[in-house]
């Protein structure tokens, strides 16, 4: 059996076992059969389809969604520490959360999913606005500048959260536990908000695995393999803050998923894009699904913020990785 | 083909390049040479579309490279950049696979046969196929450096860009890749432009070269037009040497360093010569600058031993050479230092002589034998023996080249001049011989002391050797007729 092929059944079997997990354990269990015969439990069936599925499904598409653009800005931006954050995009999602909270807006026809909505609109409004700058800085917009860029407006629009935070009363509760990350409650509704969003920055990523291949390289040595680099670069990098803005719209900042999952996929199964990317992204949605699964069954009926668990069971996994990798040699080999 | 005419760009408002003209023909190999700052890259770099062209045109088979979509671009021009360090890893066959990425089309792998088969085919050229999956970021530098230059080679353009292409490679490696890229150009009538540091290997393998300095055309032109020690020492600022290459018609340079050669004096004297029945030794302090027609160590070179031994007349000569040089490690001198010479005569009958004159001594140094003399102007069937005749002429003096041949010259005419003053025969002709088959020469030089151009037979030195050979191979003759005799 090839690498790649062992490799895609591997993440999906993780998947899938975290998906029966995440839809079967909870305050209530529930038999795995009542997925595939909804009649043997009317009640168990409710709770899977209408509070968990929807749940663990909003996990998957948060985790795979940074996971995924996770590793396409570090493949650009050929910086292992580079995030979906890198860009300030989730700064800009966050200011729109906060400042619905802070302001208590809700605005018509949107009601409940205003946060949201506002949160995706401030992603992208950060998203033009750091990408305009950096052009304007550096006509051929060079990873450098943008990364420059990203950290301005992040630290700009962080101090406009840190703001609101100081003077709000009430809603700091509300607005911290956003800003934790969570995926709680939410959901049929907003899985069909960040699905389509998602779907396209997966494969806008996709689109362009053979591209970021040749932009490990640098953007000049991809310029002489025949890469159009601007349009490329600019594909990618709205590619991945749709992706970011998508995910931090429906459940607040998740750390670690981003960075994490990219590396650890790439450790173990090589720095290929055209894998590298619809792996970290199986990965990511499993990994997410599972500490959420963590966040709301450890200290149960109290729920923890999803953020403490992926940095709880990604970094012991990641160092775990990075060890056997460093010493064993030729896990990838 | 590539035609660059009158390019002039570089890094934002700043000219680098100025006013470049040149074409290259398909097959046809350009070298770029320059120093560092001369803007090798820069020029490399506006080639291949990196930098804007800010004036002028670069053309291929007449279409403007500003006009070429990016993959039509490098489906036609392949370009090998300086190596980079990277911050993820990929396989040497991934690596190489990217090569092929111009050829892909669509928004699903396309695969083809003709893919993978040009990927086979660079690795194999590049020498890598044994290490296809290994992570690049674990080879030495010189894989890596093959590496990319398969991944070039695996993007089938017609015109290859190299900057530095045998950077971090070592010497079989870096003509190895020569090898195949100058044979790639041939076979496929590649089009290739490539920059070097070295500039001998730049001479060997390329139909053209250009000299640049300070982003201009210092100039252009086949090797021997380019490598000239004025013109590279104008551009690099360095002492250079010229010598041309031992097999093919192509110019090298030699550094000439500012390292102090020992100068406390080597002076040649005759009472230094060892002479005993075995050998005549000459053991100089430094080494001295020697062209001969030695058995070991013929040729030019700088040598500090000089041996002319005794062998008796049946000696065996097909393995002469092997058992010289072993004769001369018994002796506990290195074969390597020692310039090495045979002769029948009985050595302690050689005739060694000083000769001062205006600049200095010339030591010269005889041991002659006629038992086979020969008349050169008449062509008769004969066999080798152990030549008779062998003359050394020991300068304290600096020779130019063309002085070591004088000198050779002069020493031969003296020599036929003494042989025909004491009528030594041709024993086949019958007529005065001018020498015997297997004669040597030796002329050595300290390499100190006034400068000696020419040694024609009229000038100061020529008159001494002159005098000295012929003085010396007379009474050399005299001895071995009287030995004869005895």
């Amino acid at each position: 059996m090839s690498k790649n092929l062992l490799a895609y059944i591997v993440s999906l079997l993780l998947l899938s076992g975290a998906i029966m997990l995440g839809v079967t354990i909870g305050t209530v269990s529930i038999s795995p059969v009542v997925l595939w015969n909804p009649a043997s439990d009317a009640a168990a069936a409710n709770i899977l389809w209408n509070i968990r599925m929807p749940r663990v499904v909003l996990a998957g598409l948060v985790g795979a969604a940074l996971a995924i653009a996770g590793a396409a800005f570090q493949g650009l931006l050929k910086n292992p520490l580079a995030d979906p954050y890198t860009l300030g995009v989730s700064s800009g999602a966050s200011v729109g959360a906060v400042m619905t909270l802070f302001f208590g807006i809700s605005l018509p026809f949107l009601g409940p999913f205003t946060l949201p909505v506002m949160s995706m609109v401030g992603a992208l409004l950060t998203m033009f606005m750091v990408m305009g700058f950096a052009k304007l800085v550096d006509r051929s917009m060079k990873m450098e500048t943008v990364i420059l860029t990203g950290i301005i407006f992040s630290s700009f629009l962080g101090s406009i959260i840190s703001l609101m935070i100081a003077l709000t009363g009430e809603e700091l509760r509300q607005i911290i536990g956003w800003l934790l990350g969570s995926v709680s409650m939410r959901g049929w509704p907003y899985v069909q908000m960040a699905l389509p969003f998602i779907v396209i920055g997966s494969f806008v990523l996709w689109l362009n695995r053979r591209e970021l291949n040749a932009m490990l390289f640098g953007e000049e040595r991809a310029q002489h393999l025949g890469v159009d680099v601007k349009k490329r670069k600019l594909l990618i990098l709205i590619g991945g803050s749709v992706l970011t803005g998508a995910a931090v719209a429906v459940s607040g900042t998740i750390g670690f998923i981003g960075l994490v999952v990219p590396h650890m996929t790439r450790l173990v199964w090589g720095s290929d894009h055209r894998h590298l990317l619809p792996l970290s992204f199986i990965n990511g949605a499993a990994l997410l699904i599972i500490c959420d699964l963590v966040a709301r069954t450890i200290i149960s009926p109290t729920e923890l913020p999803i953020g403490v668990i992926t940095s709880f069971i990604g970094a012991p996994v990641f160092a775990y990785i990075f060890f056997r990798q460093r010493k064993g040699g030729s896990m990838n080999a | 083909m590539l035609k660059i005419k009158n390019l002039s760009g570089g890094y934002g408002d700043k000219k680098i390049i100025e006013d470049v003209s040149f074409e290259v023909e398909k097959g046809e190999m350009l070298g770029i040479l320059g120093p560092n700052g001369s803007g090798k890259s820069t020029l490399m770099k506006l080639i291949s579309g990196v930098l804007p062209v800010r004036e002028g045109m670069i053309t291929v088979d007449g279409k403007q490279i500003a006009d070429f979509p990016p993959k039509e671009l490098a489906r036609t021009m392949a370009v090998l950049p300086q190596l980079h360090v990277h911050a993820f890893s990929h396989s040497v066959r991934e690596t190489v696979s990217l090569g092929r990425y111009p050829h892909q089309s669509g928004w699903f792998s396309s695969w083809s046969k003709e893919d993978e088969q040009s990927v086979i085919e660079a690795m194999r050229l590049m020498d890598i196929s044994h290490y296809e999956t290994s992570q690049i970021d674990q080879l030495s530098g010189g894989e890596q450096q093959r590496v990319f230059v398969a991944q070039a080679l695996a993007q089938n353009a017609s015109i290859l860009l190299l900057d530095e292409p045998t950077n971090h490679l070592d010497i079989n490696h870096q003509k190895e890749l020569l090898d195949t890229i100058k044979k790639q150009a041939i076979e496929k009538e590649l089009t290739i432009v490539s920059i070097f540091h070295d500039i001998n290997l730049a001479a060997m393998y390329c139909d053209k070269l250009l000299l640049l300095d300070k982003g201009c055309i210092y100039r252009i032109g086949e090797p021997h037009e380019v490598v000239r020690e004025h013109d590279v020492e104008a551009v690099y600022r360095t002492r250079v040497s010229n010598h041309p290459h031992p097999e093919l018609p192509k110019p090298q340079i030699t550094l000439l360093p500012n390292v102090k050669r020992d100068i406390s004096s080597a002076q040649v004297r005759a009472q230094d010569f060892l002479v005993s029945s075995q050998m005549v030794l000459y053991r100089s302090r430094l080494p001295l600058k020697t062209v001969s027609s030695a058995v070991v160590n013929p040729g030019s070179g700088w040598f500090r031993n000089f041996m002319n031994r005794h062998v008796d007349a049946a000696y065996n000569i097909d393995n002469s050479l092997e058992e010289m040089k072993s004769f001369i490690e018994k002796n506990e001198l290195k074969s390597t230092d020692t310039v090495g010479m045979m002769t029948a005569v009985q050595t302690e009958h050689a005739v060694v002589k000083e000769y001062e004159g205006p600049f200095g001594t010339v030591v010269i140094a005889v041991t002659a034998g006629i038992g086979n003399g020969v008349d050169v102007s008449k062509a008769v069937e004969r066999t080798m023996h152990v030549g008779t005749i062998n003359t050394w002429i020991m300068v304290n003096g600096t020779l130019s080249e063309e002085a070591f041949i004088q000198a050779m010259i002069t020493a031969t005419e003296a020599k036929t001049k003494a042989l025909q003053q004491e009528q030594v025969l041709d024993p086949l002709t019958g007529t005065i011989a001018t020498g015997t088959s297997t004669d040597s020469c030796l002329v050595a030089s300290t390499q100190q002391g006034e400068y000696l151009p020419y040694a024609g037979p009229i000038t100061e030195i020529g008159k001494l050797i002159g005098r000295g050979v012929f003085e010396c191979t007379v009474e050399g003759i005299k001895i071995y007729r009287e030995a004869k005799k005895a």
